[in-house]
């Protein structure tokens, strides 16, 4: 079996990484947000991954762990945020949120 | 006897403590004891010493009395010591004597003022300033009676302070004469640094062998030492304060500024003579100085209409007979012409506030008239200083000084200050006697009380006593310490000039009581001709000095500290402060509070560094 | 050893302060002026123990009184102290204001008084600290440390003028330029320590070792340049000037007595101890710049003087006008000018300490200090315009008084080095006048206001400005004593200008100027 190719690998990252800033810059829902923010966890961890497999060394496989619980940390913040909001403003809407403009 | 001089000085100073710290507390009649009785005491010592120093002469004539070493800082050390010699013993006995008689008339002229015990205090500070100056053997000792006596003059021109006048008045004189001595001070620095000391005697013995006739240096110098002088003697250019000085009261200007501080300026150039006579231009100029002044006052003198004012400015010109005689180098001539124009223009100041009182404060010659008959020893007081001041021959001490003056000034081949001199004497005799014919002839325009008691007629009656050929017959001791002028002993020529002077003089009476006596119609005309009217209001403002020197440099100060008065260069900083203020409120924009915005900016400064890391 | 107590005193007297309020409300006050008291006898007795014919100033003898523990030794920091002339008189200086300032605060200050008084002796305690410091870190650890006390005892107990800025403004104004022109100087310092470690292999902050520091003409410059900057903010010398009205208008009358009294001298004692003798070449080819700085603080702040309307303002501007005296003084390197600075230094310390301290009695009594709304106060008291009047005049250079004594020593002593300068500079003697008699007549004469009596002076106010009246006396008849304390250090001074070829006469020569305005 041919191992695929690193340009592929990380031209999928890249296009998942983008895809996930996209979504943080254009949606004001705070879920979607973070699910955006997942989204480019995983394409960095997809881009260690490969990188790894491409030196045959396990660094990237563990830098993929380490992401996995970061991403799970994350996620039980934001959705404790996420509460937060919907409890304080009753809506899911981030812009709501903009007390803290100087 | 001498081992007390200290107490010359001593004696009025405590009076000044004891006065400065008892007020309120003390009566009026104890201040007046205390006040006057320093000076009497100090009058006293002053006699014993100078009898003493002159009937058992030391070799160069002059006792030399320590005091303490002021400080020591490297080669300059400067100390407190006394010294007597045949000038300062002139002028301590025309500072006391004079003075004492002065203290005792304003006992009575102060007499019932609030501020009698503070005025006494002030009089007395300032006799113990003035021999400081006269007394110190060293130009800083000396600077120190000098702004000592400035700083007198300053609070009794300003005595009566309600009147925002006078204190303008005192302003005035004191930032002036600051002027002149701020040159004096730098003449001060330059003459240490080229001798090394400040000591007189010091000095004035190493300078013929530091300094080439007529070098720049010892030039320099001069002139500056002359800036101080005439601050000091308000003499051209820095003569305005003087007539705004008359606001004090009347034995303020009888005392400093007819008699004792404004001729501070001529012992000074007496006192540094080897230097001036190092710098012939210098002292060429201390007598152009004094010619020009001369006639300027006395042409000014023509038209005031103020008495005290008059008699200001004919202070003025007399003071200008002694630059004059400076420069023409008759040195003994101008001390002389110190003490007798003390004697008789403390009469005239004397008798003046007497006829002012008598007249309820009035000072306006033309509303008094006729007084001679109310008071008889006013009159007799100014027909016998005024004639003093004209120099009536013969009869008057003033004649036998100011004829000295002429006679050595001609002797001495200086035509153009001979006859300025002789002019000026001219205008004297016209303008004392316009104010003797207007104040005491002619109609009775006021009701006028005389003075009584003693302390009113004594020093009247010693003052007028004084101003007659016996004041002329003192002969000051200074041969030791000053040169005999040019023309000592002239015999013929000598006496043409006395008679030239004396007709003069005469001649300025007689044309006085012709223009004065009377209806006066001639002057009246004059007054409203064509010509007579400006030239009379350019006379009457003193030649405009005051105009010129207000827009020259009071308008241009007041503009400046007026227009910066907040500040430009704080402004300027604050600016700076404000700048980054602005800037901050354009950053603060930035922060909306928005993630998704936060987000952007993030990921494009991420992608900005990244660039700039790949590009380079 | 006693050096270590004449800073801790005032450090532990204003903790004792602090807590002793809670006992009662006037205790505080009896215990700063008892620690004030004490640090004035420590110092007098050092003064009549010592033989201060030696200092290190110059890097040759040693001072008369030394104390020295290692602090952090890896980086060559220790905790050490020494005294000569100079550092005595500024610290009897302190002891005597700071006196002062306890006594004249007594009836002012009314809330947090044992706060109130921490501040102030921690002010004092860091004066103390940067006149006797040795070390350069310990300098600067002193330098910083007076600025906070002041910054509170400005921002909590100052007056605010209706209309005017306020005093947290004016606080915040004082500590931001002190403080940042503070780091300039710990720039300067480190650098220094680094060119030194560089040059010589040891890592030290000993003022004696950093001298004679083996440099480059351009980094000794800039270097001096630093620290120069520091010194001139606190001076202050125009056009770093103005943070001082502001903070003098807005303080308690102890914050101006302390601010005009001491802190200014701080910087012209650093001035003479740091700047000129770690960096005698580049002072020497500054000389002509910063002396025509001089002369323009003295004109300057005289003429801005005269417009003031505030009375502590105009204070405050005739201060950077007497401390251009101060500058033109110690830049121009002779022996009468030095010593003419030491004498001014502590006069002008006297003067206006006490013409803030009248300030201060005539607010109390007024409730205002704008010098339009003054006038004719000579007939409604009669103790306190005679003592004004007495001030003013020494503000104004009359002889026999102390200010004249500095003045004139320092232009003397300036002539021979700079005669153009001096010139411009004895203008300042006009101008002095001119605002001093001013303030005289705006306040005390002319008609009064109305003709109700004042309150005159009580026993403790009367007691405090005699004392200073007689000082000034003193110092204006009789200056020997002082002279003689401070020949040894000024001498030194004068050594360092003289071996670098200080010849003032280049300071007329307007080309120099230019050119060394231009350097390095």
């Amino acid at each position: 079996m041919t191992p695929v190719p690193l340009e592929h690998s990380l031209l999928l990252a890249g296009t998942l990484f983008s895809l996930g800033l996209l979504g943080i810059l254009v949606r004001r829902n705070i879920l979607f947000v973070l699910m955006s923010i997942e989204v480019m966890m995983n394409a960095a961890a997809l881009a260690f991954v490969s990188a790894g497999s491409r030196w045959a060394q396990p660094d990237g496989q563990i830098m993929f762990i380490l992401i996995l619980t970061l991403a799970a940390a994350e996620a039980s913040v934001g959705l404790a945020l996420l509460l937060q909001l919907h409890r304080r403003f009753k809506t899911l809407d981030t812009d709501a949120a903009s007390e803290m403009k100087g | 006897m001498l081992n007390l001089l200290f107490l010359v000085f001593l004696s009025p100073l405590l009076g000044f403590l004891i006065l400065s710290l008892g007020r309120g507390r003390i009566s009026q009649n104890l201040a007046g004891v205390i006040g006057v009785g320093s000076i009497g005491i100090s009058a006293l010592v002053t006699l014993g010493c100078g009898i003493q120093l002159l009937t058992h002469p030391s070799a160069d004539g002059a006792y030399t009395q320590l005091l303490w070493q002021w400080m020591q800082v490297g080669s300059f050390n400067p100390r407190f010591a006394l010294r007597l010699d045949g000038l300062s013993l002139t002028m301590c006995g025309v500072i006391t004597g004079v003075g004492f008689l002065i203290h005792l008339f304003a006992s009575w002229y102060m007499r019932g003022d609030e501020g009698f015990t503070r005025f006494f205090s002030y009089m007395n500070l300032f006799v113990a300033s003035m021999l400081f100056l006269v007394l110190g053997d060293n130009l800083l000792f000396l600077y120190f009676g000098w702004e000592g006596v400035g700083l007198c003059s300053y609070l009794l021109i300003g005595f009566w302070y309600q009147d925002p006048a006078n204190g303008s008045a005192a302003r005035k004189a004191f930032i002036v004469t600051r002027v002149g001595d701020t040159f004096m001070a730098i003449g001060l620095f330059l003459l240490f640094r080229e001798l090394g000391t400040l000591d007189i005697q010091q000095a004035m013995a190493t300078a013929p062998g530091h300094f080439e006739v007529g070098s720049k240096t010892v030039t320099a110098i001069a002139f500056l030492l002359l800036g101080g002088a005439v601050g000091k003697s308000a003499q051209l250019p820095l003569q305005t304060w003087l007539p705004d000085a008359m606001a004090g009261p009347t034995p303020v200007s009888a005392l400093i500024h007819a008699a004792t501080m404004v001729t501070a300026g001529v012992y000074l150039i007496a006192r540094t003579r080897v230097l001036f006579e190092l710098a012939p231009l210098a002292l060429h100029w201390v007598g152009i100085v004094g010619a020009a002044t001369l006639l300027l006052a006395g042409f000014t003198a023509l038209v005031q209409t103020d008495i005290k004012r008059i008699l200001a400015y004919s202070t003025m010109s007399q003071i200008g007979y002694m630059f004059l005689a400076l420069g023409a180098g008759a040195w003994q001539a101008a001390i002389f012409h110190l003490m007798t124009h003390a004697f008789f223009k403390a009469l005239l100041f004397l008798s003046a506030g007497a006829v002012i009182l008598a007249c309820h404060h009035e000072q306006d010659i033309f509303k008094m008239g006729g007084l001679r008959k109310k008071l008889p020893l006013p009159f007799w007081s100014f027909i016998v200083g005024g004639s003093a001041l004209c120099a009536v021959p013969y009869l008057t001490a003033g004649f036998y000084s100011k004829d000295e003056i002429l006679w050595q000034a001609f002797a001495g081949g200086h035509i153009d200050l001979f006859l300025a001199g002789l002019f000026g004497a001219f205008l004297t005799s016209i303008y004392t006697f316009r104010l003797i014919f207007t104040v005491f002839f002619g109609k009775e325009h006021s009701a006028a009380h005389s003075g009584h008691g003693i302390s009113y007629t004594l020093p009247l009656a010693v003052l007028l006593l004084l101003s007659t050929f016996v004041g002329g017959m003192i002969h000051p001791p200074l041969s030791l310490v000053l040169p005999a002028g040019p023309g000592e002993g002239g015999g013929e020529m000598e006496h043409k000039i006395a008679l030239l002077s004396g007709t003069v003089a005469i001649l300025g009476i007689a044309l006085a009581g012709l223009l004065f006596l009377g209806d006066r119609r001639f002057v009246k005309w004059l007054n409203n001709s064509a010509l007579g009217e400006p030239l009379g209001r350019f006379f009457g403002a003193a030649f405009g000095f005051d105009w010129l020197y207000d827009k020259l440099f009071v308008r241009p100060f007041l503009w400046f500290v007026r227009v910066n008065a907040s500040d430009y260069l704080d402004r300027g900083i604050m600016a700076a402060a404000g700048s980054l203020q602005s800037l901050n409120g354009e950053l603060t924009k930035t922060q909306t509070g928005r993630i998704r915005w936060y987000a952007a900016s993030v990921a494009a400064g991420a992608v900005l560094v990244i660039a700039v890391a790949a590009l380079t | 050893m006693i050096l270590i107590w004449l800073f801790m005193v005032p450090f532990i007297g204003g903790l004792l302060c602090w807590q002793i309020e809670r006992f009662g409300l006037t205790l505080p006050r009896w215990v700063a002026l008892g620690t004030m008291f004490i640090v004035l006898m420590l110092s007098l007795l050092l003064w009549h123990t010592g033989d201060y014919s030696q200092t290190l100033l110059g890097g040759h003898g040693h001072w008369v009184e030394e104390f020295s523990v290692p602090w952090i030794p890896r980086l060559g920091i220790s905790f050490s102290f020494g005294l000569d002339g100079l550092s005595l008189l500024m610290v009897v200086l302190t002891g005597l204001l700071g006196l002062m300032a306890v006594a004249c605060s007594w009836k002012e200050i009314a809330r947090n008084v044992g706060f109130f008084h921490l501040n102030l002796m921690w002010n004092l305690g860091g004066v103390i600290g940067v006149f006797l410091a040795t070390d350069l870190f310990l300098y600067f650890f002193f330098w910083e440390m007076m600025l906070v006390p002041m910054f509170f005892l400005i921002a909590l107990w100052g007056h605010n003028i209706p209309g005017g800025t306020s005093r947290v403004f004016a606080a915040t104004k004082f500590f931001l330029f002190t403080q940042a022109s503070g780091l300039i100087m710990l720039v300067s310092i480190l650098s220094l320590v680094f060119v030194h470690y560089r040059a010589t292999g040891t890592l030290t902050f000993a003022y004696g070792d950093l001298l004679h520091t083996p440099m480059s003409a351009a980094t000794e410059y800039w270097l001096m340049l630093g620290f120069f900057v520091a010194f001139a903010v606190k001076l202050p010398v125009v056009p770093f000037h103005s943070w001082l009205p502001d903070a003098h208008s807005q303080a308690p009358t102890a914050g101006s007595v302390d601010l005009a009294g001491v802190l200014l001298k701080t910087a012209a004692y650093s001035l003479l101890r740091f700047a000129v003798p770690l960096f005698p070449h580049a002072s020497a080819s500054f000389a002509p710049v910063a002396m025509w700085l001089g002369v323009l603080g003295i004109i300057y702040g005289a003429l801005l003087a005269f417009s003031q309307n505030d009375v502590k303002r105009m204070v405050a501007y005739t201060s950077i006008s007497h401390m251009g005296f101060v500058l033109v003084g110690i830049y121009s390197g002779t022996e009468q000018a030095l010593q003419g600075v030491v004498i001014q230094m502590l006069a002008h310390g006297l003067s206006a300490g006490a013409l803030f301290i009248l300030c201060g009695e005539i607010q109390e009594r007024l409730h205002t200090r704008d010098l339009r709304e003054m006038g004719g106060l000579w007939s409604r008291f009669s103790y306190l315009p005679p003592i004004a009047l007495f001030f003013a005049v020494a503000s104004l250079g009359l002889p026999g008084l102390g200010n004249f004594v500095g003045e004139f020593l320092i232009l003397l002593g300036s002539y021979k080095a700079a005669p153009v300068v001096t010139v411009f500079a004895a203008s300042g003697l006009i101008l002095a006048a001119v605002y001093s008699l001013m303030l005289v007549q705006r306040a005390f004469l002319g008609k009064a206001k109305s003709d109700e009596k004042l309150r005159d002076l009580n026993a403790r106010e009367v007691v405090t400005l005699v004392t200073l009246m007689a000082l000034l006396v003193g110092l204006g008849l009789y200056p020997q004593p002082v002279l003689d304390i401070s020949r040894a250090p000024m001498a030194a001074v004068q050594e360092i200008y003289q071996t670098v070829g200080h010849s003032g006469t280049v300071a007329a020569d307007t080309a120099t100027i230019i050119t060394t305005a231009g350097a390095p």
